[in-house]
């Protein structure tokens, strides 16, 4: 069971997908750099990105509905921010521009994720000479997320089978619960990983 | 509270991500240190944890919900230096492959949500269990609640601070706005954290001892050099403020030099009337809200606390 917001790789073969991770990973840092220095109101530049970010999304052949579906929801806290200067008075517009902007920058995120690897991007963080303790945790992580997402939505489905109360309060508590239970099984679990990794030949 | 790309102007990004940098440096640098082996493994699986539980809503009202952001519960749980390493990694992920959070933003959001809420949820903890010598599960929770409130509150001044400074808005607009919202989203951080540190308790006592540090961490090396670093980047992103601050005629001359300046450059700007006439009294009100605020959290901390404690004395 995953939700959408665990599921960004999107599983095609195409140009974009092929292209060395670094290389996607530098082109979208300067592209995100060029978009924020579009200056305010000009909307010819936004109109330019717009139309090459659309034609890569095309050329691609990625699934436009679930990127349009996290964008949107990648999008509140962007908007409750771009409305600040509105209520300074600022015109609509800017407020539009801003909105616009920011979509794009994060469009040019999206594009990254759903076309690489994560095993991709740790190897370029890994070049890029990160400490190793932090690659070791991001790597550990993302291989036990999705296992503990799991775990976690099979310990509430065995708690919803067992209760019939429906009150916030309840809920709360039995929250707290199965993350109090999720964290104890996920201590254990590494005392095991921990094992495991030892009696392989692992070294610090 | 991640920030996107294109709120934080160049300087703040930089500057943030200088002082993120340095501060995860020496984070690592203590981890590398005092950490166990056996440990190594557990960050990585605390992290998916933090990650996971973040994903776990709770409803609040009229179909709303909320969730953990998890910065101070992984700071009680593993100690200061892990928290931060545990909160970065979870950030950097977000922000790589599920595009939340912007790239040139990640400096500021790391710095909020990864060195800032940890360290103080740590300190305020650990400093609560000091003044009072009996360690009740009662004060606990009411240390606990108190760390993870003051984290999330934290961090969105900061995070205000930083939007500020690069001219998304005017700081006695935007701090007044952001924090005025957090201090009540960070009641619910308190009260799930607080439930969640209870059920540990009730499993694992072992788990949540006073000192319980990962790391193995010097406590006050530790708090001299992130609180160094933090209070850097307060002197920083206020003094701009600051100095502009009143003294008659000379500020106002100033301030419209800055308006008139400001709006040929970016064709825009707020109202110069309304945010010299609102300066002062703006400033006392925050300062007189911000206060009547955290003097609520705190009795609200108290009392749910109590609550939280009698209801585990009387279940076995």
């Amino acid at each position: 069971m995953t939700t959408p917001l665990l599921h960004s790789y999107q599983n095609i073969d195409s140009w974009l997908h092929r292209l060395p991770a670094y290389i996607k990973l530098v082109s979208a840092v300067t592209a995100i750099i060029a978009i924020t220095m579009i200056p305010k109101g000009q909307w010819l530049g936004i109109c330019i990105a717009l139309f090459i970010g659309s034609c890569i999304v095309i050329s691609a052949k990625l699934q436009y509905r679930a990127l349009l579906k996290r964008l949107l929801l990648l999008e509140l806290f962007a908007i409750g921010i771009a409305l600040l200067p509105l209520l300074q008075g600022q015109g609509i517009e800017f407020f539009l521009f801003n909105v616009v902007r920011i979509s794009l920058c994060i469009l040019c995120m999206l594009l990254v994720s759903s076309t690489t690897r994560f095993t991709d991007i740790l190897s370029v963080l890994w070049r890029l000479h990160l400490p190793s303790i932090l690659i070791t945790t991001l790597a550990l992580m993302y291989r036990y997320l999705f296992l503990l997402h799991e775990e976690l939505s099979t310990l509430q489905k065995a708690r919803n089978s067992r209760t019939f109360s429906t009150q916030k309060k309840m809920i709360w508590h039995l929250n707290a619960t199965i993350l109090a239970q999720l964290f104890i099984r996920t201590l254990e679990r590494a005392e095991r990983i921990y094992g495991a990794m030892k009696s392989r030949g692992w070294k610090n | 509270m991640h920030i996107p790309d294109g709120f934080l102007s160049a300087p703040v990004a930089i500057t943030t991500a200088i002082l993120t940098l340095g501060s995860l440096a020496y984070a690592v640098h203590d981890i590398k240190k005092n950490l166990t082996e056996n440990k190594v493994p557990f960050l990585g699986l605390a992290a998916a944890f933090i990650f996971a539980a973040q994903m776990l809503n709770f409803p609040v009202a009229a179909g709303t919900s909320g969730h953990l952001v998890g910065a101070a519960l992984a700071a009680i749980l593993l100690g200061p230096s892990a928290a931060m390493l545990v909160m970065s990694a979870v950030l950097i992920l977000q922000c790589l492959m599920f595009a939340d959070g912007g790239i040139t933003a990640l400096g500021g959001n790391l710095f909020n949500l990864a060195v800032i809420a940890p360290f103080i949820s740590y300190y305020t903890y650990q400093f609560i269990l000091k003044l009072s010598r009996s360690h009740t599960v009662f004060t606990q929770l009411f240390a606990v609640m108190c760390a993870s409130w003051l984290s999330v509150v934290t961090a969105s001044i900061f995070c205000a601070l930083e939007l500020a400074a690069s001219n998304v808005a005017s700081f006695t607009l935007v701090l007044p706005a952001m924090t005025s919202v957090h201090m009540v989203i960070a009641l619910g951080e308190a009260a799930i954290t607080a439930f969640v540190v209870l059920n540990i308790i009730k499993i694992r006592p072992d788990l949540i001892k006073q000192d319980n540090n990962t790391s193995g961490t010097s406590s006050i090396k530790h708090f001299l050099i992130v609180g160094l670093i933090i209070s850097l980047a307060l002197a920083i992103f206020v003094s701009p403020f600051a100095s502009e601050h009143p003294d008659g005629l000379e500020f106002v001359a100033e301030h419209m030099g800055f308006i008139s300046n400001a709006y040929t450059v970016f064709n825009h700007a707020p109202f110069p009337d309304y945010s010299m006439m609102g300066m002062e009294s703006t400033t006392i009100s925050i300062v007189i809200v911000g206060l009547c605020g955290t003097l609520a959290a705190f009795i609200f901390s108290w009392f749910f606390a109590q609550w939280l404690s009698r209801a585990k004395n009387n279940t076995p």
